[in-house]
């Protein structure tokens, strides 16, 4: 397992411990994490705060563009660990 | 003496169970302290109590599951504890508790007009000192009979006495009745969605709404969020929604014609606002906690209530009080929801915001078209207590403060 597809796994993880009912087998890593798994503004937000726990990462507002979907965010995190 | 009864959080709920006291007989409670977890469809509530004194009885087991309004501790309250009054009765199964239980007002999914529901299992109303219904008789059960009830999902308190000694039910006797009736019982959500469904329709019988929407500029409050948030690690950062809250607390304190309780064909304005915040549920349906005395509430605490509370609303933990007390509500759908909302009141409170999601739309300020980010508010209130033209005053009031959110924190 590379690292980007263990980061995949801990965000997933992450994810899970804040929407339980997510099915992150069918989440397409492409598409908007937050729509697809109806995560709101507060989940993303402890979303983000528990990747910085785990990772030390801090995503700051300005980059949550950046961010949109599960591949694009472990990639973002991926090249600031 | 006073007798802890178990609890209402709302019409959709008509029992619950003990998880776990914190206290035990002895123990010293003072007014706000959780003396137990209650597990109820909505996920675990903690429950206060709201007198000085101390525990002399737990009279509920933990894991018993028991209807609203029995009996689960006695109180000795302090200031009769140097008399010598007698303690009361508890009361038996057949009859009801007639002392002091939660004097707070039950509000959203509930209230004393449930009465007229008569499909709907009337189980908002808590008896208090004037109000007691008669119940009807409880069979006695044995403990394997009550495991197994539970295990099948039947609620042996509706069956017919069983056959065993005093008409005990008995493990045979439960059977028997899962084998005629083998479908399920309804399940939480079921019950939730129906109390829901009640709630809105007496609401939109009994109360003359009007609607009211005004678009609210967000360009101040988003920068100087901006601002506040970039050095800041996730869990410190203020969301939107904080500012809104903040704006809406604050203006309501001028118009207190929207901030109160209409019972018995009377409207009593609240000192305070206890702004009730819908949060929606994964499993299903919503509930609504209030943010206490929100009017004095900086941003950051105001976020700090706002995360903790849907936190706590999403995987149990809401205390009794939070569930009891809001005086008006805020439905937001969230920035991914729609562009606008218009909600229903929930009795008794008289009036409720709904947000949209934040959207940037072409704005003309001196005839010139620009880009502006805003929110539709609207304003769902009831015409016997306020005027449209109030209304109207009063989110203008919310969008002058949201235009200037370093007044807020």
């Amino acid at each position: 397992m590379n690292n980007n597809e263990t980061l995949k796994a801990l965000v997933s993880k992450l994810i899970l411990d804040i929407a339980p009912e997510a099915e992150m087998h069918n989440l397409d890593p492409n598409e908007d994490l937050r729509e697809e798994l109806d995560l709101d503004s507060m989940d993303f937000m402890n979303l983000l705060d528990s990747i910085a726990k785990e990772t030390g990462v801090n995503v700051p507002e300005s980059d949550y563009s950046l961010v949109n979907s599960l591949q694009s965010l472990t990639d973002y995190i991926d090249k600031r660990l | 003496m006073k007798i802890l009864t178990m609890p209402s959080f709302g019409a959709d709920m008509a029992k619950g169970s003990i998880v776990k006291w914190n206290v035990k007989p002895g123990d010293h409670v003072s007014k706000g302290d959780i003396v137990a977890s209650i597990e109820t469809m909505k996920g675990l509530i903690d429950m206060e109590v709201y007198d000085e004194g101390t525990i002399t009885k737990l009279v509920a087991v933990e894991g018993e599951e028991l209807e609203i309004g029995r009996p689960i501790a006695e109180l000795q309250l302090t200031n009769e504890e140097s008399s010598n009054n007698k303690p009361e009765q508890i009361p038996t199964d057949a009859a009801l508790p007639s002392v002091e239980t939660i004097t707070t007002q039950v509000v959203n999914l509930s209230g004393k007009q449930d009465k007229e529901d008569k499909k709907t299992p009337n189980i908002s109303n808590i008896p208090d000192h004037s109000e007691l219904k008669p119940k009807p008789q409880i069979p006695k059960i044995s403990p394997a009979a009550r495991f197994r009830a539970k295990e099948l999902g039947i609620d042996w308190r509706q069956l017919a006495q069983g056959n065993g000694p005093n008409g005990a039910l008995q493990l045979n006797d439960i059977n028997a009745v899962y084998e005629m009736h083998p479908e399920p019982q309804e399940s939480p959500s079921d019950l939730m969605r129906q109390a829901i469904a009640s709630t809105v329709s007496r609401s939109k019988r009994d109360i003359p709404h009007y609607y009211l929407q005004l678009d609210m500029l967000l360009d101040n409050a988003v920068r100087w969020l901006r601002e506040h948030n970039a050095d800041l690690p996730p869990n410190k950062r203020i969301l939107i929604n904080a500012v809104i809250y903040s704006a809406i607390a604050r203006a309501l304190t001028s118009f207190p014609a929207f901030n109160g309780f209409y019972r018995d064909g009377h409207y009593e304005s609240s000192d305070s606002v206890h702004l009730g915040n819908a949060i929606s549920l994964r499993q299903g349906g919503l509930m609504v906690a209030a943010i206490h005395d929100a009017q004095h509430l900086g941003l950051i605490e105001m976020m700090e209530k706002i995360t903790d509370q849907v936190n706590r609303a999403r995987k149990g933990g809401l205390r009794m009080s939070e569930m009891q007390e809001a005086t008006v509500t805020v439905s937001n759908l969230g920035d991914r929801g729609s562009d606008s909302i218009q909600s229903i009141i929930l009795p008794p409170q008289v009036a409720i915001f709904g947000i949209g999601r934040q959207r940037t739309v072409p704005w003309i300020v001196d005839n010139t078209v620009s880009c502006a980010s805003i929110v539709s508010m609207s304003l769902a209130a009831d015409h016997r207590v306020s005027d449209g033209h109030l209304g109207a005053r009063l989110l203008n009031k919310i969008n002058k403060y949201l235009q200037k959110p370093e007044t807020l924190i």
